[in-house]
């Protein structure tokens, strides 16, 4: 168990420096920030004086040196735009990104998995193929669309969700959030589902196909020869050994979710890190778009690692081979 | 008793009636964030509103952005190297501390500390000299007609406030923590802010000892970012905000159409214009090779006559601007009107290239932003189309601004051979308009930072010498027209037009639009 840890760890490492320096090679084409930080009076002997100050004249090789020094005592800097430290401005940005990403991954789950077993057993049945058309249009439509049409109805028609912004936030500790207010809540439905959408589909089409496969296999047919109540063949048995691959491709969606959770937020003028970065790269914010970056590689990688060892949980094979190994 | 309880839940109703009416709160939403507090950062028309309804410069702008006293009651030219300023009295800062002549000299000091975006405000070589509490002077090295033009968003801090919260010095850019003060102000304006989460919200409150009388009738002002379009507009729609700026050009007639919100238009300051590298003996991205076809006028005037800003203004724009012989808005200059724009005519055009030599046209590329001005890469576009018809190949980069302004500016010295710029003079002076946009540079920029074409007429260096020192307004105004006639007659730069303002506004509101895009809340009555 430690020696696996201990050989993720060292691919973490490898895998974050790798993107740093794809990120870095990539910033030389973002454009000039010096632009966006001056008023149009100053003077080109200023311009170049910041330029100079901010190291933007110096080789890349040298910037992403420095970049990875500090990155490693976690200071990222001060952002061009904003003019705080990006530790802050993350800090600040990244609950109400994790909120939206939880609330909608468990949109997903929630609504997803049902569907899923229900399609799996019921598969002609007219609510059947309701479920799979629906989940057909959340598939193909692209999210800001939904964004907007979701925002058109509820908002704009009905008067009933509020089309922007997060709503009241109350501070809990460090974290600020928008879940313990009514306006709070109010306004994470639409970013959620709207989020969420996509990953719900996913979840009940893999689910519905693995209940389909796992239906066919004989344990289950033993198990109905046996008597055993519908019930606990469907969810006792059945769903169970559906599981292994539903959870990896959560999990892996958990990190997609937070990490494009960029357009749903610039729908909705969440202030997550998503409309952060967007803004980041309009204005060539050099350290903002560095942490963010770091940052989506690390949670991807940090939920690789939880997803192996809930693996290990959930599938007994994989546990008595990890000891055997 | 019963008679108690009835004139108590009277009271009550009453009290209930009156709270709703008596409160007004205005929210407002803007496509971009209101970051730092200090305004000395940041010399852009959002964040200097927004600052302004809570501090003050020495003067004020009208709502027809004339000059008005501000913190100064009345100024003097005791000579045109000495000018007085009367400042008023009585006035205190959001913190109770009184307002005075230290105030100014260390406002002064600040706006030229090393982190400040605002230097231009003054010239580098002026003095404030404190004659008592409540006069100073300020001393020039050269005349200077225009001294107090940008005087109105030089915002005046307290000294001992400054002092006391480390903010002697405007944030500078490269510092690697952030002041405190950055996120507070405390000025002597209507408004004070209550909160502030950059890129979140921004609430504001009146301010009760201002020192003026208020024209608005709010009790309290909140503002949102809202980036997205289409966002922005629905929660217009759903009365979530009051008013938004800007309404995206295809989303005016839907506003209109809805009996709560309306859309205030007005002209905009910035021009809007085309620049042809003139400055290259050899054009850089072209069919030409061994010459520059821009250096002769009769090539660009050529294009000037190929563009048919009608159909730009109806097509591209869908009439939200007003085309523009000159590259200041009409609302700056009093002798606008003598400019008339040189018709649109291809065949005049046509017949320019072929006596330039260019008979069967050739080929540039242009560079155009896509995120900077209304409906830029569409401009672009149609420019590209009319010019293909007397036989000119446009091959169109449209790019994000900061990667725009990287290659087409000074820092990749002007990699460009054909572009598009817009530009408001700060200082709202034709003389800003000369020296940036047709006074003459070299090949970093030094003379003329925003020439991204390099024209050069050599009669305007000693042309724009003379504007800046001389203080007799008509002999002024017969030089200023005399460097756009110049600019005019060799087409060096092509002005297109000035963009319209376009603000989504609640029925519920009535306010002022004043033409630099300032959002200015202390002039806003709601019903």
């Amino acid at each position: 168990m430690l020696a696996f840890a201990i050989r993720r760890l060292f691919e973490a490492a490898l895998v974050m420096v790798t993107v740093a320096l794809i990120a870095f090679t990539l910033f030389r084409f973002v454009g000039d920030p010096i632009n966006q930080m001056v008023g149009q009076d100053t003077s080109i002997e200023d311009r170049l004086k910041l330029r100079e100050e901010l190291g933007l004249n110096e080789p890349i090789v040298v910037q992403f040196g420095r970049f990875l020094g500090n990155a490693a005592r976690f200071d990222f800097g001060i952002s061009y735009q904003v003019k705080q430290p990006v530790t802050s401005i993350i800090a600040d940005r990244f609950p109400a990104t994790l909120e939206l990403a939880l609330a909608a991954a468990l949109f997903a789950v929630v609504l997803g998995i049902p569907m899923g077993v229900y399609t799996g057993i019921h598969r002609d049945s007219w609510l059947s193929k309701f479920f799979l058309t629906v989940s057909l249009i959340g598939i193909s439509l692209p999210t800001f669309l939904i964004g907007i049409l979701l925002i058109y109805v509820f908002a704009v028609k009905l008067g009933v969700l509020p089309s922007f912004g997060r709503g009241e936030v109350v501070r809990v500790g460090f974290w600020r959030t928008g879940l313990l207010t009514t306006s709070g809540l109010k306004a994470i439905i639409m970013p959620a589902v709207t989020l969420g959408l996509f990953q719900m589909t996913l979840v009940t089409r893999l689910v519905r196909a693995e209940m389909l496969e796992v239906l066919r296999t004989d344990y289950i047919k033993f198990a109905r020869a046996r008597g055993l109540p519908d019930r606990a063949i469907n969810f006792g048995h059945a769903l169970k050994n559906t599981l292994v691959p539903v959870i990896t491709v959560i999990g892996l969606q958990l990190g997609a979710i937070i990490a494009f959770a960029i357009i749903t937020e610039t729908v909705f003028q969440w202030p997550g890190m998503g409309l952060m970065f967007i803004q980041a790269v309009q204005n060539a914010d050099i350290p903002v778009m560095a942490a963010y970056l770091m940052l989506v590689a690390f949670l991807f990688i940090l939920i690789n690692f939880i997803v192996d060892l809930v693996y290990v949980r959930v599938d007994p094979r994989i546990r008595i081979f990890g000891r055997a190994g | 008793m019963k008679l108690k309880t009835l004139v108590v839940a009277g009271a009550m109703a009453l009290g209930l009636a009156a709270t709703p009416a008596a409160a007004k709160t205005f929210r407002y939403a803007f496509q971009g964030d209101l970051n730092a507090l200090d305004p000395y950062t940041l010399n852009e028309s959002f964040t200097l509103g927004a600052l302004g309804n809570v501090m003050e410069g020495l003067t004020k702008r009208d709502k027809d952005l004339k000059i008005i006293p501000g913190l100064a009651e009345r100024w003097e030219i005791v000579d045109p190297l000495k000018w007085r300023f009367y400042l008023r009295k009585g006035v205190q800062f959001h913190n109770g501390e009184a307002f005075t002549a230290d105030d100014v000299v260390f406002s002064l000091d600040r706006m030229r500390s090393p982190g400040s975006q605002i230097k231009t405000r003054a010239p580098a070589d002026m003095k404030a000299v404190k004659v008592d509490d409540h006069t100073v002077d300020f001393v020039l090295a050269s005349p200077n007609p225009i001294l107090h033009a940008e005087w109105d968003t030089w915002y005046i801090y307290s000294k001992p406030w400054s002092e006391a919260n480390g903010a002697t010095q405007a944030q500078s850019p490269t510092a690697t923590s952030l002041n405190p003060f950055a996120l507070k102000a405390n000025g002597t304006g209507p408004f004070t802010i209550v909160s502030h989460e950059p890129g979140v919200k921004t609430v504001f409150k009146p301010n009760p000892s201002w020192w003026g009388k208020p024209e608005h009738n709010l009790t309290e002002v909140t503002f949102q970012t809202i980036k997205n379009d289409a966002t922005r507009v629905a929660a217009l729609l759903s009365g979530e905000i009051d008013m938004m700026d800007p309404v995206p050009v295809q989303d005016i007639d839907r506003i209109k159409s809805n009996p709560n919100v309306t859309v205030l238009i007005g002209p905009e300051l910035r021009t809007i214009f085309l620049n042809m590298d003139s400055f290259r003996d050899e054009l850089l991205y072209s069919s030409v090779k061994g010459k520059n076809p821009f250096k002769d006028a009769r090539v660009r005037k050529a294009f000037y006559q190929a563009i048919d800003m009608e159909a730009i203004h109806t097509k591209v724009m869908r009439g939200m601007s007003v085309n523009s012989a000159l590259l200041i808005s009409p609302l700056l200059y009093a002798r606008a009107g003598e400019f008339k724009r040189h018709p649109y005519d291809v065949a005049a055009a046509k017949k320019l290239l072929s006596e330039a030599g260019y008979a069967s046209g050739f080929e540039v590329e242009m560079d155009c932003p896509n995120d900077r001005y209304v409906n830029d890469e569409g401009i672009c576009q149609a420019v590209a189309q009319m010019l293909a018809r007397v036989d000119i190949k446009v091959k169109l980069n449209a790019m994000p601004k900061a990667k725009y302004f990287d290659k087409a500016g000074p820092n990749k010295k002007y990699d460009s051979s054909f572009n598009l710029l817009g530009w408001t003079p700060g200082s709202f002076d034709s003389w800003n308009v000369i020296e940036n946009i047709i006074g003459c540079r070299d090949a970093d920029g030094k003379g003329g930072l925003f020439n991204y074409g390099g024209y050069c007429n050599p009669k305007m260096p000693e042309l724009n010498k003379k504007i800046l020192v001389e203080s007799d307004i008509a002999k002024r105004d017969a030089m200023i027209a005399e460097a756009f006639r110049l600019n005019h007659e060799e087409a060096g730069v092509i002005p297109l037009h000035q963009q319209s303002l376009a603000w989504g506004v609640s029925k519920k509101v009535e306010m002022a639009q004043r033409a630099d895009n300032q959002i200015l809340f202390y002039w806003v009555k709601m019903k």
